[in-house]
């Protein structure tokens, strides 16, 4: 693989996504976690463009960054008080914890370097179409039309649940 | 690139995610941790699919998008049963509520 502009451009964003992603698990202040993580949603989006996967990339910015982090930030605003802005750690977890993440990724990457399937699969940088054309028609008039409309379903359920769920108690006893 | 450096950042997303989850003693920053991993799971998601043997097969991409409306009904509802938690217990840690705890 020949180092051109573009290859660096996609480590900068790996770099920029795993970075921020340490920073979320690792940092104390909770808020600044959040902000952590809407760098790394952000990487994940550009990768996303990366795969050629525009309109999953403009999705991605949209519900995450749009609309996620901002649930998010409300949920540490409306919980966290100025005592629990600190995220409490127990430092045994913590080691325990770390030795578990290790072994799994050692794990994955032992799958992945092992598969032969997954080998020499290269982006030869050939262009496709922009896939918004083709994503609305697969999933308006084509196989994924029932999932589109079950999950459509769920997500107003899921709201309504949640709407339900979080609204203050009026007039009980 | 390769289809093996998307799988590799996928996998230190995972990692970082269950990480958090195990770690971190806030329920938010659990949510945090669950958002790291659904996404890892989605970028796997994009990256089969651009990589698959017919170049214009985009399946991959939509099994993403409902992944991230799910992580968005996700949200939502843990989001909700945070604050109701919150209200009863007046914290968020989750070993500090146990009344299911025999």
């Amino acid at each position: 693989m020949e180092f051109t502009l573009k290859t660096l451009i996609f480590y900068g964003f790996s770099l920029l996504t795993v970075a921020s992603a340490l920073v979320v698990v690792t940092v104390r202040n909770i808020v600044h976690a959040a902000f952590s993580l809407m760098v790394t949603l952000f990487g994940v989006a550009g990768l996303y463009v990366f795969l050629q996967a525009d309109f999953l990339a403009a999705t991605q910015v949209i519900v995450y960054v749009g609309g996620i982090l901002v649930l998010i930030l409300f949920g540490v605003m409306m919980t966290s008080g100025r005592l629990e802005m600190r995220i409490h750690i127990e430092r045994g977890q913590l080691f325990l914890g770390a030795a578990v993440a290790v072994a799994l990724f050692l794990l994955l990457l032992t799958v992945i370097a092992n598969t032969p399937q997954w080998e020499n699969r290269v982006d030869d940088g050939t262009e496709l179409e922009p896939t918004t054309e083709n994503i609305g028609k697969l999933i308006l008039n084509g196989p994924f039309l029932l999932p589109f409309e079950v999950v459509s379903v769920l997500l107003l359920v899921a709201l309504i649940g949640a709407a339900l769920i979080s609204r203050k108690e009026v007039g009980d006893e | 690139m390769t289809l093996q450096h998307y799988l590799v950042i996928s996998a230190l997303l995972f990692t970082l995610g269950i990480f958090a989850v195990l770690t971190r003693r806030n329920a938010i920053s659990i949510l945090m941790g669950i958002e790291l991993i659904l996404n890892s799971c989605n970028l796997n998601f994009a990256a089969f699919s651009r990589f698959a043997t017919p170049l214009e097969n985009i399946d991959g991409q939509i099994i993403s998008i409902f992944g991230i409306v799910l992580a968005a009904a996700e949200a939502a509802v843990f989001l909700a049963i945070i604050l109701a938690i919150y209200r009863e217990f007046g914290s968020i840690r989750p070993n500090e509520i146990d009344t299911l705890k025999g």
